[in-house]
């Protein structure tokens, strides 16, 4: 139960770092000492079998269920994410997998849902300044080069699945984060809108963004990612560099089967 | 690859195309509602030339002043996906507790109609607390709000059963009307504020480089609207005069459409009834927004109790019963306000108590029976009812596809 002691700066190479991290439900172990980082600029997929932490890792980094115990560390600085608020104001966004969007409302108001621009040039209104909003968000669609919508009015309920998804992350680059976490962002996708997400998640990575991705499905995991941590039964089993391992290494790392490996291997 | 300009240039011109199919839907969507009301009016009409005299509107717009006040709250709470099954016994309420009030106790006219208002609002935070802090179904709390608030009434009105109002503000409400002169500046307002509303946003939206609507639009909207209001006053004027009530239902109208498409609260209220746990993730408060919406709901059930008082110059144990809990439900619903929650306008309230209060109004001039009535309205609501589950299949085969 005793998190790692840092000293000094913490991890000042790191845009985000977990030390540590436990959380336990009753006599559930979920998570257990884990250590996690994702860098500016950097993709890192989490992947794991069902119940292996993944879940409850994302919803400790974004303050839905702070951890037992365990210290983060933001730009080097040690902090506490105690609920979503205090993620969001460093910089920390998520995008869920059961896309929270309104199908009733066009592109624009879901993009500002809870967050709508009033006023118009600096004079208080309470009224919605509809052309700003349309305005930024038809710029940040462009340059996430999500141009398949036609128009930023069209209602979110009459998109596909991919686009849908894509306002999802859109939405969650207003707050201007440093670190966005996608949950399985691809899941119940079709081929050509899963090609189009993922695009989306190299567009952010080339935006500078740390970007976790939640992913059971290797082919998108190896297309899109840096890094790959393995989380098994609550611990990290195994960090990856996408560009030196083997799907067969990573499926082994989520088995089990590596660490069998290595336990047969030290009997001998 | 396409360049960035060029797909900036093509996803503007879509904007620009879609706006129109937009406007388009839109005016369908409210053509469907005129187109109704025409065809009810024809029909009347032609069964008895009475029917579309200018007496014979003015009573028309008389009747429906009361329960489209009402219907302005229901929509607020259709538009949660919720509904309000107590504002008829809150209406009763309201207007018992403001005659007994003014009549009995010797309140002043409009400190007796504030209590009045305030008797629904507290009704309306109460409804909103249940349906929130317990999560307890709206219709199950409005249920039993519509046995208790009736019983209510009852305790309220004492062992007289009815009051009758002396004339006073109270009165006037629904009695008051305004001469040609007043109107006609009224009706020129509104159709320069269209106008004026209309190319401000043109400008507004062109200096930001966005598609617009094109000024036709703009013309015929302002065109529609001044036609409208003018022959309005004209055939009221060559009667009685412009009612007040009608004024004040209008006046409701128009605030509460700009409140819910102009406002961030009016934003949230489609929200929450658009996807309730998309809007809380978005760090809406959606509990105050149903608690607020509940109670403008009852407020404006009380402030329609107090014009049906005002028009009957009396309030009894019958106020706020029969009939008027299922109309003002229904009519915001056969003008297009959808029951499963995030869809329709304010707008809808007015429109939806024109084809209920024609069909109501046409069928007395007719001297047809309460059987007959009944099921004819009773049949309209159905087919107004299908038309929006229809439309809601066709959304979600959109979708899918």
């Amino acid at each position: 139960m005793s998190p790692e002691q840092q000293t000094g700066n913490g991890e000042p190479d790191h845009l985000l770092a977990l030390r540590g991290f436990t959380k336990s439900f009753g006599p559930v172990q979920a998570l257990s000492d884990v250590d996690f980082e994702v860098d500016a600029g950097e993709v890192v997929a989490l992947v794991g079998d069902n119940g292996a932490g993944k879940s409850t890792l994302i919803k400790s980094i974004d303050g839905v269920q702070p951890p037992d115990s365990g210290q983060a560390y933001f730009e080097g600085e040690p902090v506490k994410i105690s609920d979503p608020n205090s993620a969001t104001k460093l910089g920390i966004a998520t995008v869920f997998q059961d896309l929270a969007l309104c199908d009733n409302l066009d592109v624009v108001a879901n993009l500002y849902l809870g967050q709508e621009v009033t006023g118009d040039g600096g004079i208080p209104l309470p009224v919605i300044n509809e052309t700003e909003m349309e305005q930024h968000a038809g710029e940040l669609l462009a340059e996430l080069s999500v141009t398949t919508l036609g128009s930023v009015r069209t209602e979110v309920g009459s998109l596909s699945g991919g686009q849908r998804q894509s306002v999802a992350i859109a939405r969650s680059l207003l707050g201007k984060p440093k670190v966005v976490l996608l949950d399985e962002p691809t899941a119940a996708l079709g081929v050509a809108q899963t090609a189009q997400v993922l695009a989306l998640v190299k567009r952010l990575k080339e935006r500078g963004l740390g970007v976790v991705v939640i992913s059971h499905n290797l082919e998108d995991v190896f297309a899109v990612a840096d890094r790959i941590v393995v989380l098994r039964l609550g611990r990290r089993e195994a960090t990856f560099d996408v560009s030196k391992t083997t799907r067969e290494e990573v499926v082994a790392a989520i088995t089990g089967a590596s660490a069998e490996l290595k336990v047969q291997k030290e009997d001998k | 690859m396409e360049s960035a300009t060029e797909t900036i240039d093509g996803a503007e011109q879509e904007g620009r195309l879609s706006v129109l199919t937009r406007l388009a839907r839109g005016e369908l969507g409210a053509l469907r509602v005129f187109l109704t009301i025409a065809l009810i009016w024809v029909i009347f009409q032609s069964q008895n030339d009475r029917f579309l005299s200018a007496i014979n509107l003015t009573n028309l717009t008389l009747q429906i002043a009361a329960i489209g006040t009402i219907s302005v709250g229901v929509v607020l709470v259709l538009l949660l996906g919720e509904i309000d099954l107590s504002v008829g016994a809150v209406s009763g309420l309201a207007a018992g507790v403001m005659s007994v009030l003014t009549v009995k106790h010797g309140w002043s006219p409009e400190l007796a109609i504030l209590a009045g208002l305030l008797t629904g609002a507290i009704i309306g935070f109460f409804n909103g607390f249940m349906v929130t802090f317990f999560g307890i179904p709206s219709f199950v709390v409005t249920l039993a709000g519509l046995l208790a608030w009736q019983g209510a009434l009852l305790a309220v009105l004492g062992d007289t059963g009815t009051i009758n109002l002396p004339p006073s503000t109270i009165t006037d409400l629904a009695g008051k009307f305004f001469s040609a002169g007043v109107g006609y500046a009224l009706a020129a307002i509104v159709t320069a504020a269209t106008l004026g509303t209309g190319l401000l946003e043109l400008r507004r939206r062109q200096k930001a480089g966005l598609g617009a609507d094109p000024l036709a639009g703009i013309v015929i909207r302002t065109v529609i609207v001044g036609v409208a209001s003018f022959a309005a006053v004209a055939i009221l004027s060559s009667d009685r005069g412009i009612p007040l009530s009608a004024l004040i239902l209008v006046a409701f109208c128009g605030f509460f459409a700009w409140l819910t498409t102009r406002t961030r609260f009016g934003r949230h209220i489609y929200a929450v009834g658009g996807n309730a746990e998309a809007a809380r993730r978005a760090g809406i408060p959606i509990n105050r927004v149903r608690i607020l919406v509940f109670t403008i709901c009852s407020t404006m059930a009380a402030a329609g109790g107090i014009l049906a008082a005002s028009r009957l110059i009396a309030v009894n144990q019958a106020s706020g019963s029969g009939d008027i809990l299922l109309l003002a439900i229904a009519g915001p619903v056969i003008a297009g306000t959808s029951l499963f929650g995030g869809r329709g306008s304010v707008w809808s309230a007015l429109l939806g108590a024109v084809v209920i209060g024609s069909i109501s109004n046409g069928m007395d001039l007719l001297g047809l029976n309460s059987d007959v009535k009944y099921m004819i309205t009773g049949g309209v609501l159905l087919a107004a009812v299908t038309v929006d589950a229809l439309a809601r299949r066709q959304r979600e085969r959109v979708q899918v596809t």
